[in-house]
């Protein structure tokens, strides 16, 4: 398995279909990861993110599906048998182990001797820069230096799959700054394939290549960061990304969003979405002159700080968010359940096939 | 269960003398039950040592037959333990750790020692292992062994009493311990017997200890189910609880010396071993 | 650790048969009667373990003759029991089965003048069918015969030692069991092929123990002494239990359960 790989076989990496049905959840997820590629599973609490991680590393059983790695058979392998490198959201190391035998566990458990293990485990601390905590046992280990420990334990097996489930979710704001851009490091130089489970968009857009979206069980969208960013298919992406995102029907031009019709800047038919940032939404008090173009009569529903400015909710024939300066806000008089007019530019909204 | 008790002996004429001395914050209904639960546990004690014949003590230490019966109580006990925790922490771990038909009635089973008269314990292990019972029969007619009546007879009787003390505490520890270190470790490719033997038990190890502590004690205390399965035999089966109960046929004094005497033994050691380990850990 | 010996044997007792799925009849530790009424007078009987079936029997005679009177008995090892009244039990009567455990009580001017009622010699049990073929006291010497006796302590041990004494035999028991009742156990499960124990005690086995009379067992009789306690709570019934035990009627029930009686 450690042999030099000059080219990767075509079938290198990970292909998985994953069926996992419990009473009041199914999961059915299909993955490909390349080697050296990092994918970051993307989803609101309960989606299943964590149970693709588990499935993959065998510590929770298929009801279908199979799993394959650099062309072997993993879904019959039990856990200990896949050799995959798993960093657990609470890190779990082991506290009764010191930060070198946490890290030399696994080698000597794939039957490394004491020495060679140790040896491993070592070259491992150096690279995530703990060698000097080797000796300390996890209780006393700072969140950030936890976080690392496991990261090289995780390493030292080897792996050729390497799976991290929310791996900043457990250090404070300042910490995972740091932690962010050494696990990046880690993970540019780890040459097999990376999942990694988070819920935060961020984390995802930094730390990986392509983010997969789980909801419900199933993949509702997939591709690099820049390309889900710009196209949210579903509510819950829309609000990770922070764009009002409306399903309709395009006729060319527009966008017929129940009763209101949206002009595009877009050429699209049949079903689609369309999307548009808060900013891109101007209030006014009374109807404007001129008509612009994508003009609706809409309700506050609520009003909110957002950053420097100030978000408010719409209801009407849409749904919207708009961000407001604090001195519009002012100008404008706005309070909850006022009615108001609302429009966005066509030049600012972006519509794509649903 | 194991108390040692004479009977109706020294009514207590010194109850809490020390109740003043408790701080006003701390809740009363929880201290004045707390107190008169320690009275309740130590008085007994306090009415050995009243009664204890002090001026002969050193003599009647000096009998041959307490040190034998202590020395035979200690290594029974001890080797009892032994056998209760290579059988009884593996049991324990397949009532936490698995899945199987009939888990839950055989929970309920593993605690029957603990609600059986140990008296009637030690009657059914003679049914049993005894020289006709149902394995003893065939023990005695494939190698000739027979367990009642010799040193063998008293660990079982020990053993078969203290275990479900020993399994109860691990399960419990079991239950307690997060097994999600274990799947950390399935990760790391150690087998099942890797995982419990470098995670599950150095993380259960003070539910360990504190059931082969329990598991110990109870073995040293053993009187009903030793005396009818493996009978009293001096340097052999009589351990110290079967000298008590017989020297208080005769001598009550001398039955008070032995409960001293097993009660200091039992008591410098096992606060030698907490010691140790509150230390380690 | 140690419990009263009545609960003990009665536990044995029940066990055995629960187990053996026989009515060996274990004996009840204590006759009590509901009481009858307001006035309902109570007596308590300390009596030796070995008394368990015919004391029952006299209790329920003695309440026949004295209507609302309630007969409590508490069985036991007799050095138990006068510990126990010793240690100031109300009891109010003592019948011990070894003049001395009585000398406890009467040193301790609890009470006078104990008289003998009943005497009980020992007798060989062998398990059913005498698998190793006992037929006297000798046999027990055999090492390869596997024997219980009583502990020195309590009165069987005491007397077994006697009779091997006067029989001039050397005997090395496997165990020296705590009272009669567990040393016949052992014989009834098969444990021991011989046992020194009373006569009265061979006829509960419930035939799964067998009695062979011994000459030296002469030489070994135990007198069971019987008084009435000066300080009864029970005033006069204390004195009119242990008459009724005295009488022609009571010393029938007693032989009848197998002991001498004078």
């Amino acid at each position: 398995m450690s042999g030099p790989a000059p080219d990767l076989p075509p079938h290198g990496g990970l292909h998985a279909r994953l069926a996992v049905e419990r009473p009041a959840f199914r999961l059915d997820v299909e993955l490909e990861v390349a080697a050296g590629e990092v994918v970051a599973l993307l989803g609101p609490n309960g989606a299943g993110k964590t149970t693709v991680l588990r499935a993959l590393a065998g510590l929770t059983g298929l009801t279908g599906g199979s799993i394959t790695l650099d062309g072997r058979s993993l879904h019959t392998l039990p856990a200990e048998q896949r050799r995959i490198g798993m960093v657990f959201q609470d890190y779990l190391l082991f506290p009764h182990l010191s930060a070198l035998d946490n890290v030399a566990f696994g080698p000597r458990s794939n039957g490394a001797s004491k020495a060679e293990a140790r040896r491993t485990a070592e070259a491992l601390l150096e690279r995530v820069g703990l060698v000097e905590y080797a000796a300390v046992k996890p209780g006393r280990l700072s969140g950030g230096q936890a976080q690392r420990v496991a990261l090289a334990r995780a390493l030292a097996v080897r792996p050729r799959l390497l799976l991290l489930d929310e791996p900043l979710a457990a250090l404070d704001a300042h910490t995972r700054l740091e932690i962010r851009a050494q696990l990046r490091r880690h993970l540019a130089d780890f040459d097999g394939a990376t999942v990694l489970v988070t819920h935060d968009p961020l984390e995802a857009m930094v730390l990986a290549d392509r983010l997969i979206v789980v909801e419900h069980g199933s993949v509702v969208q997939q591709g690099t960061a820049a390309e889900v960013a710009r196209r949210p298919r579903t509510d819950y992406v829309a609000r990770l990304v922070g764009l009002n995102l409306h399903r309709g029907r395009g006729d060319g031009a527009h966008v017929k969003v129940g009763e209101l019709l949206l002009s595009t800047s877009d050429h699209v038919e049949g079903p689609a979405f369309v999307a548009f940032a808060p900013a891109a939404v101007a209030l006014y008090r009374t109807r404007p002159d001129g008509s612009p173009r994508n003009l609706w009569r809409a309700r506050i529903d609520g009003i909110e700080r957002h950053g420097d400015n100030v978000r408010v909710h719409l209801d009407g024939p849409v749904t919207a968010s708009a961000d407001v300066t604090p001195a519009a806000v002012a100008e404008l008089d706005l309070s909850p359940g006022q009615e108001i007019w609302a429009s966005v530019k066509a030049a600012e909204t972006h519509a794509y096939p649903a | 269960m194991t108390t040692a008790t004479t009977p109706a002996s020294a009514p207590g004429r010194a109850s809490g003398r020390e109740r003043g001395g408790v701080p006003g914050r701390l809740p009363w209904p929880l201290v004045i039950p707390a107190l008169l639960g320690l009275a309740f546990l130590v008085l007994p004690l306090a009415g050995l040592l009243v009664r204890a014949p002090w001026s002969t003590l050193p003599q009647r230490l000096a009998e041959p037959q307490v040190l034998q019966a202590l020395r035979l109580s200690l290594v029974t006990a001890t080797i009892a333990t032994a056998v209760c925790l290579l059988l009884g922490v593996p049991l324990a771990w397949l009532l936490a750790r698995t899945a199987f038909p009939g888990r839950r009635l055989i929970r309920a089973l593993v605690t029957v020692p603990l609600v059986l008269p140990p008296v009637v314990g030690g009657v059914a292990l003679l049914l049993v292992l005894g020289r006709r019972g149902l394995i003893g029969s065939w023990l005695e007619a494939a190698f000739g062994v027979s367990l009642p009546f010799t040193t063998a007879g008293v660990v079982v009787a020990e053993a078969f009493v203290a275990m479900p003390f020993l399994v109860i505490s691990v399960e419990g520890a079991l239950r307690a311990a997060d097994a999600r270190f274990e799947e950390a470790a399935a990760t790391l490719g150690a087998s099942r017997w890797t995982v419990f033997r470098r995670v599950t038990l150095p993380m259960i190890a003070p539910g360990v200890a504190a059931g082969a502590v329990l598991c110990w004690a109870r073995a040293l205390g053993e009187f009903g189910a030793t005396i009818t399965f493996a009978g009293n035999f001096p340097g052999t089966t009589q351990t110290m609880p079967l000298a008590v109960y017989l020297a208080l046929e005769t001598e009550p004094e001398a039955a008070v010396v032995l409960s001293l005497v097993l009660l200091a033994v039992s008591v410098v050691i096992l606060a030698g071993l907490r010691e140790r380990w509150v230390s380690r850990i | 650790m140690f419990r009263p010996l009545s609960r003990w044997t009665a536990a044995l007792a029940l066990a055995l048969a629960a187990v053996s799925g026989c009515g060996s009849g274990g004996p009840a530790t204590s006759a009590t009667a509901p009481a009858a009424g307001g006035d309902a007078r109570q007596l308590t009987v300390f009596a030796a373990a070995s008394l368990t079936g015919a004391f029952t029997e006299l209790g329920r005679i003695f309440k026949d003759a004295h209507p609302g009177t309630t007969v409590m008995f508490n069985f036991g090892s007799s050095a138990t029991l006068a510990q126990q009244i010793t240690q100031g039990a109300p009891a109010d009567v003592f019948a011990a089965a070894s003049p001395a455990t009585m000398k406890t009580v009467t040193d301790a001017a609890l009470a006078t003048a104990p008289t003998t009622f009943a005497r009980n010699r020992l007798r060989i049990a062998v398990p059913a069918g005498n698998p190793a073929g006992v037929d006297e006291l000798k046999d027990l010497a055999d090492p390869e015969v596997k024997v219980a006796l009583c502990a020195a302590q309590v009165p069987c041990g005491a007397a077994a030692v006697k009779a091997l004494e006067a029989a001039g035999l050397e005997v090395t028991p496997v165990t020296l069991e705590q009272d009669v009742k567990a040393t016949l156990t052992k014989v009834e499960l098969g444990e021991v092929d011989a046992a020194l124990v009373y006569a009265t005690d061979v006829p509960a086995s419930g035939g799964k123990a067998t009695g062979i009379d011994f000459p030296e067992a002469d030489k070994a009789i135990n007198d069971y002494p019987i008084a009435a306690l000066t300080e009864a709570p029970a005033g006069p019934l204390a004195r009119q239990f242990v008459d009724l035990v005295l009488s022609r009627q009571g010393r029938d029930v007693l032989a009848e359960a197998g002991f001498q009686v004078p």
